[in-house]
């Protein structure tokens, strides 16, 4: 999706390599507990949105964030447990659980 | 529904019931109205007696999220199938596809569409809660919702498309998609072999829910009754 993200110091394009924050946070958390920790990439810039995990708590979700689609190797999720080497799992996170690594 | 509120928790008092449960014992068990029905009965009421919202507005919302239906999502596919430059912009822009096919793009939450190919599958999950195209594909189904989904779909996901009949060869790559946030994923299914003769409603017919999901392929045309050699 052709939009611009904003805050360009901060932004991230398709093929930056990521990391997943290792944070635990209690609530309405959009960062699923199976990724934090783990390095990924940037396989696509969704664009910006009110940061749900304020909107769930009557806030205005504002300053938006920046969303992107990261992807995984499923052996880096689940180790020797992973069922194929081919495959692989991508999660839509926003700006502020990820770090480039 | 003026003044005269039912409190008893279905509003249909018709003044001779037919108490089913005299005949039927278990019927008083199997109709019991679980917790969070009662809880959703009880604020609805409230609504309503608060003037916030009528009986016919909620009606009227129900009615329109019954109205959407997988069919919306086949014939997109359908179109894509049979149109390359209206696949094109399924995928560049869907919204926009989605409005020119008459589908309410409106009310969509921000889609994507994913493509499968011969060398890629995609197979969309939502791991955190249930989120789902419903603008394109209606109501999710019960098992898409449930834990053993949700939490096997991530981990082995070609076994669980095994057990929905469906196997993958090694070579293709398995491209699952948690829809964690604000998009929500639409899966084009591959056009099924030996289809070229079908108009485009009958290859609607194919598309099924679960091929939209990823679970599935898209129905194999159903063999029709040709001439004997099967050479």
């Amino acid at each position: 999706m052709g939009r611009v993200v904003s805050g360009a110091s901060q932004a991230l394009k398709p093929g930056d390599r990521v990391r997943v924050k290792d944070q635990l946070r209690a609530g309405h958390v959009r960062t699923p507990a199976y990724v934090r920790g783990k390095l990924g990439w940037v396989e696509r810039v969704h664009g910006e949105f009110r940061d749900p995990e304020k909107l769930a708590y009557g806030g205005d979700g504002l300053p938006r964030q920046a969303l992107y689609m990261v992807g995984f190797h499923q052996t880096d999720l689940w180790q020797p447990h992973a069922e194929s080497r081919r495959d692989n799992l991508y999660v839509d996170i926003y700006a502020h659980w990820l770090e480039r690594a | 529904m003026t003044g005269d509120h039912d409190h008893n928790g279905h509003g249909h008092a018709h003044g001779h019931d037919h108490d089913v449960t005299q005949h039927d014992p278990e019927a008083a068990e199997r109709n019991k109205v679980p917790f969070y029905g009662q809880r959703m009965y009880a604020i609805r009421e409230l609504l309503v007696e608060k003037g916030i919202l009528t009986h016919a507005e909620i009606q009227a919302e129900i009615d329109y999220m019954e109205s959407r239906t997988p069919a919306n999502g086949a014939r997109l596919v359908a179109r894509a199938w049979v149109d390359p430059a209206f696949k094109q912009r399924l995928l560049d822009n869907p919204k926009a596809a989605c409005a020119e096919m008459g589908l309410d793009a409106a009310s969509l939450t921000e889609l994507v569409v994913l493509e499968n190919t011969d060398r890629q599958h995609h197979l969309v999950v939502c791991t955190l809660c249930s989120c789902y195209p419903r603008a394109i594909l209606g109501r999710p189904p019960d098992w898409y919702k449930s834990f053993a989904y949700r939490s096997r779909a991530v981990v082995e996901p070609r076994a669980v498309m095994r057990e929905f009949g469906t196997e993958l060869a090694e070579d293709v790559e398995v491209r699952v998609v948690d829809s964690s946030a604000d998009i929500r994923y639409l899966v084009l299914p591959r056009r099924p072999e030996h289809t070229e003769g079908l108009s485009e409603e009958e290859l609607a017919a194919l598309v099924t829910r679960d091929s939209m999901i990823g679970v599935t392929e898209a129905r194999r045309a159903s063999p029709t009754p040709t001439p004997a050699s099967a050479a």
